[in-house]
């Protein structure tokens, strides 16, 4: 890309040389979502837009939260709170593999001096009553994204088939800035003015949140939020509010995941937990789906 | 002659399915040509992470008009029925277009239809069309608008016969792939499609771009790499086919680096650094010629590059490795941290099979059966086996087993040793799954063998006790294996095991009531006994032992000591091998066929005592004397198990029963006499009924 050959030199650089490749491609570049999710596929610009016959081109950074991958800071490649690069293309594209090669180079990495691979990886959400295939792809030997061709979302036959990206941008970034613990990530320019690291921003909320996750995370008080987060979505969808239903329905999830971190959900109790917010996305992705009017083009 | 060129391209294919596929393709391309009347010279299929390709040559460039007889009724029959004939040929056909066709007996009126050839381009497109409608990936995807599935998205196909591009193209329910001749090569080495004219311009122009297409090759390609990159170190390549498989999967143009294990991460066991690097990575593992694991490893790339892209690659591959290797050895020493004894309580939260409690209970089971099994294993301790059977699932609940499945056992075996468990136990641990097919290593230290039936015959027992019974193709639990390894583990150490009593002892442990006597027709013991005869029936088969002998010997029921019941196989196939057997047999059979003819007739059976008095000619008197002496050296060499002499004792029989046909009439005028020699010859069945059902061997 022109404009773009300069390799970014930060985690925030990063970011940007994504989200302008991306938009460069036509891509919406939205902003996070503002709730608690575990991965970006769970943006509702992903899950509900993935169905219904509209063309979707979207891109966007999601902080995600996975509970029980907190290590109070001390290992260097596992937290509780990272972010992903999302694209979403529908329908998928034809040419989706040379684009997505495309922002490699546009990050720095050239094709040609890396042995770049397409391996097999099936991707399953069970929460999100989501599959579809596609490969893991590596980068001398190690994972930098997901690439997924959607199949079903919330059970529902997805028709257009989209293409789904994600990056894992810490490790993504690790990788290109050569470095050995997540806190050593420069976050922006080290040649600026006031260079900061991963560790300044992000090391405090990683003690502190693993804390609150593995110890101190009520369990009373969640399961009660569980079942109100269920219940008012189940309320929304009865009003036919699609979109504040599954916001409701994500908030039921992260709450299981809390759960899941404090210990307080036996091995045989998980399938049920999985299966109740399985049915509140299966119910947000019907009721959105009534909403979408035929193709637009 | 002309040569069928075509390539499916797509994007990567899951490397596990590309061989099954390529094979897929050249059944569904030939059964479509032959069905259209074709024949052909040879025809040879490839595949490659990103295409299946197909070259049939020596085929006609069109198939010839053929005729087709339509046969019509009698001439001279009903009206009606030549009028419906003739509707049947088609509009306005009368009987001036046909033939009259004669058997010899009546003449009958035929109709030549005539049939056009079909040129070969068109039966191939609809041959394509077919195969790719119809093709059997495990795994199918849509993409895009399409409507036809795919393993992943498909960009072109290929199609040139006798180097012209064949017309047609595949409707994908949305996008339309017209067939071509071009082709692209490497993804990023050879980038810009080309054109191919025939199969060698094919394959010629595969490799200028990057591409070896022939899988074989490529294998060879990767081994012969390897193995070098591994002697320029002094090393050897571990022997692992299925990770050259695959990797022959992975790559189009394969290029071998060596890469660097830290020496911090070598003091892992050698199965879990063998095992990550191979789950995660597919990396080969090097050892030093002793055959220890040595701290270098090999990465096969799809990418020739320069000196700056290889040292990306290698040191790209190591710093993943190290990370992979960080979370082993984190694993390796927490794991090490609770003793296995310990983790046992924890198996309550897993579920071994609803109905059939958690993996805790079935490690108490274990416990109890196992040590139960060691008083029918000479040499085993009781104690050590009951061990084995308690902890046999405990690594289950190690982090490294959690995360890498496929070291269940290994695991229990290094941690038990860590915990200063007996030998025999932590080889137990190892042990108790195998053996998982008949070409595994079947256990044979006694407390193995304890481990490892008891474990199988609680499944076993479990399953069949719930009524999870394997039909036809369906064996979700894999208890057909089982079966096989509880007759090897039985077979193959000798062990004295009657089976009733063994399935009796484990049905006990799942709580269900013992079975006083024989088994009850539909009870989980005698299913158990019906399915595991069919089991050790197919193993014989596939030993190539004849199945008739098997027959024969089951037939007579009531055997469960499979030492016994294969001591008896083996017999009766010397014996009926040898010349007095096969002549014995031809004799029992005249014999067995006059007595089944003449009680048919009689309606009565003839198997009471011979009577002395009515033998009256010497020959039959002679055969009712041996069979009198055969009978108890036969009864006695049975009791204590010597078939061979069992058979001798029936070989003896050969002489006697030879003069008896060659003499005696058996359907004498006087009715005493017939009946009592007819009651002569069922002594001879049932002689040689103790030995085995004779009625069942064939030739």
């Amino acid at each position: 890309m022109r404009g773009l050959v300069e390799k970014p030199k930060s985690f925030q650089g990063l970011i940007l040389t994504l989200q302008a490749y991306w938009a460069a491609q036509g891509c919406v570049i939205l902003q996070p979502y503002d709730m608690e999710v575990g991965a970006g596929t769970f943006h509702p610009a992903t899950t509900l837009r993935a169905l219904g016959p509209q063309r979707w081109n979207a891109a966007y950074v999601q902080p995600s939260r996975r509970p029980a991958d907190g290590r109070y800071g001390e290992n260097p490649n596992r937290l509780q709170h990272y972010y992903q690069f999302q694209v979403i293309m529908k329908p998928s594209p034809t040419d989706a593999q040379d684009l997505y090669l495309g922002s490699l180079r546009a990050i720095g990495i050239d094709p040609a001096r890396h042995d770049i691979r397409f391996v097999e990886d099936d991707w399953e959400s069970p929460t999100l009553g989501a599959w579809g295939l596609g490969w893991e792809v590596w980068c001398d030997g190690m994972e930098v994204t997901q690439f997924t061709y959607f199949q079903q979302v919330g059970g529902i036959e997805c028709d257009p088939v989209s293409v789904e990206l994600t990056y894992g941008l810490e490790r993504l970034a690790m990788y290109l800035f050569d470095r050995r613990s997540v806190y050593d990530l420069p976050f922006n320019d080290p040649d600026s003015r006031a260079p900061v690291l991963y560790r300044d921003v992000f090391h405090q909320a990683e003690v502190e949140y693993s804390r609150h996750n593995f110890e101190h995370a009520d369990v009373t008080m969640l399961l009660r939020h569980f079942q109100d987060a269920e219940a008012e979505c189940q309320s929304l969808l009865g009003n036919g509010l699609a979109l504040p239903a599954y916001d409701q329905c994500i908030k039921a999830s992260h709450r299981f995941n809390l759960l899941d971190a404090r210990g307080a959900i036996s091995v045989a109790e998980r399938q049920a937990y999985i299966g109740r917010v399985r049915a509140l996305a299966k119910a947000c992705c019907e009721q959105w789906l009534k909403t979408q009017a035929p193709a637009n083009g | 002659m002309a040569e069928l060129l075509i390539e499916l391209l797509s994007e990567e294919i899951p490397a596990r399915m590309q061989a099954r596929a390529s094979e897929d393709l050249l059944r569904l391309i030939c059964d479509g040509l032959k069905g259209a009347g074709l024949t052909w010279g040879t025809a040879r299929a490839f595949a490659t992470p990103r295409r299946l390709a197909l070259v049939v040559d020596g085929l006609p460039v069109s198939t010839p008009d053929r005729t087709e007889e339509v046969k019509g009724p009698r001439v001279g029959a009903p009206d009606q029925a030549i009028q419906g004939f003739l509707r049947k040929l088609g509009e306005g056909r009368t009987l001036a277009d046909c033939e009259t066709r004669s058997d010899g007996k009546s003449e009958s009126w035929v109709f030549l239809r005539r049939i056009p050839g079909v040129a070969t381009s068109a039966a191939t497109a609809t041959a394509i069309a077919a195969a790719v409608a119809q093709f059997p990936w495990p795994k199918s995807m849509r993409w895009a608008a399409n409507r036809q599935p795919w393993v992943r998205p498909l960009h072109a196909i290929v199609a040139v016969l006798d180097g012209a591009t064949i017309t047609g193209e595949i409707d994908l329910g949305g996008d339309r792939i017209a067939f071509g001749r071009r082709t692209a090569g490497h993804r990023f080495l050879s980038p810009d499609p080309f054109e191919v004219a025939d199969f060698a311009s094919y394959r010629d122009g595969l490799r200028a771009a990057h591409v070896i297409l022939d899988p074989a090759e490529r294998r060879a390609a990767i081994e012969a790499q390897a193995k070098a990159a591994a002697a320029t170190l002094g090393l050897v390549l571990k022997d692992d086919p299925g990770l050259l498989d695959e990797v022959t999967g992975l790559v189009e143009w394969p290029v071998a680096h060596v890469g660097r294990i830290d020496d911090a991460f070598m003091e892992l066991p050698p199965e879990v650094l063998a095992t990550s690097m191979r789950a995660h990575q597919r990396y080969f593992t090097l050892l030093h010629p002793d055959g220890r694991t040595a701290p270098h490893f090999v990465v096969v790339a799809n990418m020739r590059t320069d000196p700056a892209g290889t040292a990306n690659i290698v040191t790209g591959n190591e710093r993943v490795l190290r990370a992979r290797l960080s979370d082993a050895r984190f694993f390796w020493e927490q794991d090490r941290k609770a003793r296995l004894d310990a983790r046992v309580p924890a198996l309550k939260d897993r579920i071994f099979y609803a109905g059939l409690g958690s993996l805790e209970d079935k490690a108490v089971r274990l416990q109890v059966l196992a040590g139960e099994l060691a008083t029918r294993i000479p040499g085993c301790d009781r104690a050590a086996a009951q061990r084995a059977g308690l902890l046999s699932k405990a690594d289950l609940t190690t982090g490294m087993v959690g995360e890498f499945p496929e070291l269940q056992g290994t695991m229990g075996r290094y941690y038990a040793r860590a915990d200063g468990e007996a030998d025999a136990v932590a080889e137990a641990l190892r042990d108790h799954y195998a053996p998982q097919g008949p070409n595994d290593r079947c256990p044979s230290t006694p407390v193995s063998v304890a481990a490892a039936l008891a474990d199988k015959l609680d499944t076993l027992t479990g399953f069949f006790a719930i009524g999870e019974k394997p039909t036809g193709s369906k064996d979700p639990f894999a208890l057909r294996r089982a079966a096989l390894g509880v007759i090897r583990l039985i077979v193959e150490n000798r062990l004295r095991l009657p089976l009733a009593a063994a399935f009796a002892a484990a049905l006990r442990l799942h709580g269900k009531a013992p079975e006083d006597g024989a088994p009850r027709a539909g009870s989980p013991v005698a299913d158990l006994l019906a399915f595991f005869a069919d089991r050790l029936k197919v193993a014989l088969r596939e030993k190539g032992v004849r199945h008739d002998l098997i027959d024969a010997v089951f037939a007579l029921g009531g055997e469960d000591d499979l030492v016994r019941l294969l001591a008896r196989v083996d017999a009766l196939g010397a014996f009926l091998g040898g010349e007095d057997g096969a002549n014995l047999l031809i004799a029992f059979r005249r014999g067995a066929n006059i007595v089944a003819i003449e009680e048919k007739k009689d309606k009565a059976r003839h198997d009471g005592p011979v009577s002395i008095a009515d033998l009256i000619l010497d020959e039959e008197r002679a055969l009712e004397a041996a069979l009198r002496d055969a009978g108890p050296v036969v009864d006695a060499a049975l009791a204590r198990e010597d078939f061979a002499a069992a058979m001798a004792a029936l070989a003896g029989l050969r002489g006697p029963v030879d003069a008896f046909f060659a003499k005696v009439t058996v359907n004498d005028p006087a009715p005493a006499l017939r009946a009592n020699r007819l009651r002569l010859l069922s002594r001879i069945r049932a002689t040689l009924g103790q030995v085995a059902d004779f009625t069942r061997i064939e030739g």
